[in-house]
């Protein structure tokens, strides 16, 4: 490089795995190859800072401690609410071992909430039902309302007293593969690339394996509960490099999210009592779920709401959301099982929610979606389960699938933990079986070439226009409800945004921490990822969980009752191919509530 | 007892110092501590003038600088609600998250400058690696060297209930790094390593108790404290800091006598 701005300097690495996400899946994975293999976890964060933090109701496990539950039970009612899009064997595995998991976890030092007889409590939560539906049961493990940053900061502490290394504030932007033709890919993993942003140096790793647990893509969407830094950076750079990805089109809308901020309100809010109510005060979820009420699956709840905004029956000047009422409850137990979000409803809307309802509106939450993998967490490229050797994936960025069309209230920390450490377990035994593909030497090249474009970018386009556009029509035209007419419109802008991504304006030139270009890379996979989306939904003509076509309203299980890959070639043409659901016990029914 | 008053800081504005109507758009005016060591030797100060609702977050006001007027700008945040604790940062004056402060509160002028005691590598960014150093050296870790089979270990929700104040700890420095005691020595364990380890310590699960207490008995530990209280208001997670620091050292008081 001759520019005065951009001398990059390159360090290079040799582990025998590596670890791309710090969060539940990655830190589970972690504390697995301990003892097998050396292992390099890389985070664009600080562990602790992950968005397993930000979970905050439960995690479902059939512990039976407070009333009659099975594992069965579970495993029904994750391929039900998963509209039968699950893959029947995966869910069968994660809500069997969910049990020993739980335990694990509290043996690792989890501070769970207690029985009267000092056991793990247990409380509601949406879908999950008694003996197949015939009305909720208590299934959630929880520790208050932050489950989940109590999740993260033990498996956080296992990490440090197991000495596991972390790379923080490294930003992992490439995934390089070996030709081997010995392989049914054809290829297997060589190194991955990482770019330092307290230095702007760049890092190869040398490695045998490599297991994305890179999170979400909920900055896709206007309103979101996703952090700023969700920006399916893991399935992104995999896509670019030939990995399909699947089920994009299922992304969910967690119904109570705090109006126009999108700030996630549990649904342990609805578990420990809480009620929606419209316009009328009327607890409309009584009409759409007889049974479970507003313990209904979350798209059909957030499905319901904005019928009753969209039929004039919302509140408010615009008449646009819909109150969550927890004024009925006994004050004590909002206090002891509630603490975190009734304090966000205080701090952002000045409302005490034990006296007054709190105004909500649906929130992008979570993607079913993500790199295919198989149950051990090795990325499967084909209906035929063909395996890149040395490439695996788990948590919110993997689509095993568990979550099918749906994914319960839950189930994401549930799936984190149980596929982080089956990932982890399977890549720790490979990488002992075999030799190193290379030594990872100008593996920097693309991504050099990456960085230094992007800071040196001195175009006209404002990087948080775009992505504020993107955002904006995603959330209008490709959330809770779509046709035709607006996937069609959205596919369109999202070609314009790329034409106008190529002529960015990058102000910071310098080379420490530049969140300026880190920025106008995570937007480069936002587009990517809107468009997979896109290309899913307008291709899937029938309504399924999270996706609903407004042209096509009823499940078509003789078409569709089939996972999405989409797959983008070496020269940019994009396919959709299609793979079969793993069924078993389960067979299709009406998804009733 | 000795009391530090963080608001008479130079460079600091009192806050709520205009009146903002709700809904109405208001002309935020931030000035803020810089610092790019690419360019510069020693920081300077600059200042933004943005549109915001009195009930955005002066994390928003920081947005709207970095997105419309200067990309340079730089600081962390991600989950902008409060729970991961990357946007701490000393605020008209006082440690906080910028993610959980309003408009409406702060004031339309806002100085905003780095936490102290840890090196500054660039703008609001600091080193947190001494910081992360100190947090290890209290054991944070549950350890119990009974075998617990294939069930849960009991608790009652009473034993539950003792160390619940500091499980809400999300690491972000707020406490530690307001700590006059901190600033002067930066040997000292700090109020959140203190806060990590009470989480163990008063854990009926936990068997390294009095390993612990050592760590924090020794020199570098608790009894550097004296009891400012900057820690408590600084604690974004409203953790009883200080309460939890007297109660470890009555525990090695006890223990030691």
């Amino acid at each position: 490089m001759n520019g005065m701005i951009w001398d990059v300097k390159v360090h290079y690495h040799r582990y025998d795995a590596v670890i791309v996400g710090a969060g539940g899946a990655g830190l589970r994975a972690a504390i697995e190859t301990v003892g097998k293999c050396r292992t390099a976890v890389i985070t664009k964060l600080y562990p602790t800072r992950s968005h397993t933090g930000a979970a905050q109701g439960g995690m479902c496990a059939a512990l039976a401690n407070v009333e009659e539950d099975s594992a069965e039970w579970h495993t029904f009612d994750t391929v039900k609410g998963g509209d039968y899009l699950v893959d029947q064997d995966a869910a069968e595995i994660m809500c069997r071992e969910a049990i020993d998991a739980v335990v694990e976890l509290e043996h690792y030092g989890l501070p769970f909430n207690r029985t009267p007889e000092g056991r793990i409590d247990q409380r509601r939560f949406g879908g999950h039902t008694r003996n197949h539906g015939e009305g909720p049961v208590r299934r959630s493990c929880f520790a208050a309302d932050r489950t989940g940053h109590m999740i993260l900061q033990t498996l956080y502490q296992q990490c440090v007293a197991r000495d596991v290394n972390f790379f923080n504030e490294f930003y992992v932007l490439d995934v390089r593969f070996a030709d081997d033709s010995s392989t049914a890919a054809g290829r297997r993993v060589e190194s991955v690339v990482a770019y330092e942003l307290a230095t702007g140096d760049l890092h190869v790793f040398a490695t045998k394996a490599v297991l994305f647990a890179s999170g979400g893509f909920g900055k896709v969407f206007k309103v979101s509960s996703n952090a700023h830094t969700l920006t399916g950076d893991g399935p992104s750079l995999l896509y670019r490099r030939g990995i399909p990805l699947e089920d994009m089109e299922f992304y969910q809308f967690h119904p109570t999210g705090i109006y126009k901020l999108g700030i996630l309100l549990s649904e342990a809010a609805r578990g420990e009592g809480g009620i929606l109510r419209n316009n009328s005060n009327e607890r409309f979820m009584e009409r759409y779920a007889p049974t479970v009420k507003d313990l209904a699956p979350r798209d059909m709840v957030a499905r319901a709401m904005l019928t009753e905004v969209r039929e004039g029956r919302g509140i408010g000047p615009n008449k646009d959301y819909v109150h969550l009422d927890l004024t009925h409850l006994p004050p004590e137990q909002i206090d002891a099982k509630l603490p975190d979000i009734t304090d966000f409803v205080r701090t952002y809307l000045g409302i005490e929610p034990k006296s007054a309802p709190i105004p909500i509106q649906p929130t992008a939450h979570y993607a079913m979606g993500g790199i295919p993998t198989n149950i051990n967490g090795e990325v499967v490229i084909d209906a035929e389960g063909t395996v890149v050797p040395g490439l695996y994936a788990a948590g919110e960025c993997a689509c095993v699938s568990v979550h099918g069309a749906n994914r319960l209230g839950t189930n994401s920390l549930l799936d984190i933990v149980v596929f982080g450490k089956r990932g982890g377990r399977a890549m720790g035994d490979w990488v002992r079986t075999v030799d190193w593909a290379g030594d990872g030497q100008g593996a920097q090249a693309d991504v050099e070439a990456r960085i230094t474009r992007a800071a040196t970018s001195n175009g006209s386009q404002k990087v948080h226009e775009i992505r504020t556009e993107l955002q904006d029509e995603m959330m209008d035209k490709a959330s809770v409800f779509r046709t035709e007419d607006s996937l069609a419109s959205v596919q369109g802008t999202i070609g314009e945004l790329r034409t106008r991504y190529a002529d960015i304006k990058i102000d910071d030139k310098g080379k420490t921490f530049n969140y300026d270009v880190v920025e106008a890379l995570e937007l480069e996979n936002l587009i990517d990822l809107a468009e997979t989306t896109v290309l899913g939904a307008r291709a899937r003509t029938e309504s399924r969980g999270a996706h609903f076509r407004d042209d096509f309203p009823t499940r078509n299980d003789e078409e569709w009752m089939k996972h999405t890959l989409v797959t983008r070639a070496e020269n940019g043409d994009v396919t959709l191919s299609y793979k079969p659901v793993t069924d078993g016990p389960y067979k299709p029914m009406e998804r009733k509530y | 007892m000795t009391s530090v008053d963080l608001k008479q800081k130079p460079g600091s504005t009192p806050a709520g110092n205009t009146k903002m109507e709700p809904g109405k758009p208001v002309d935020v005016t931030l000035k803020i501590k810089r610092y790019n060591p690419d360019v510069e030797t020693k920081p300077h100060w600059e200042t933004y003038v943005v549109q915001c609702e009195p009930t955005d977050r002066v994390l928003d006001a920081l947005h709207k600088v970095k997105w419309e007027q200067d990309g340079t700008l730089t600081f962390r945040r991600s989950c902008a609600h409060g729970v991961c604790g990357s946007d701490a940062m000393v605020i008209n004056g006082q440690n906080g998250l910028a993610c959980i402060q309003l408009i409406q509160d702060v004031g339309a002028h806002i100085t905003v400058e780095a936490i102290r005691g840890l090196p500054v590598i660039k703008d609001l960014v600091v080193d947190m690696e001494p910081f992360f150093a100190q947090y290890r050296s209290i054991l944070p870790y549950l350890i119990s060297n009974q075998e617990p089979g294939y069930k849960e270990r009991h608790q009652t929700q009473e034993q539950r209930d003792r160390f619940d104040d500091t499980t809400k700890c999300i690491l972000c420095a707020a406490c530690t790094t307001s700590c006059p005691i901190y600033w002067a020595n930066d040997t000292y364990v700090g109020p959140a390593a203190i806060v990590q380890a009470h989480r163990f310590i008063f854990d009926s699960r936990d068997e390294a108790r009095e390993q612990r207490l050592d760590i924090l008995g020794a020199k570098s530990g608790v009894f550097k404290c004296r009891t400012a209280f900057n820690c408590s208001e600084a604690c974004p997670r409203d953790i009883k800091v200080t309460k939890a620091i007297g109660e470890v050292k009555r525990a090695i008081i006890a223990e030691r006598g």
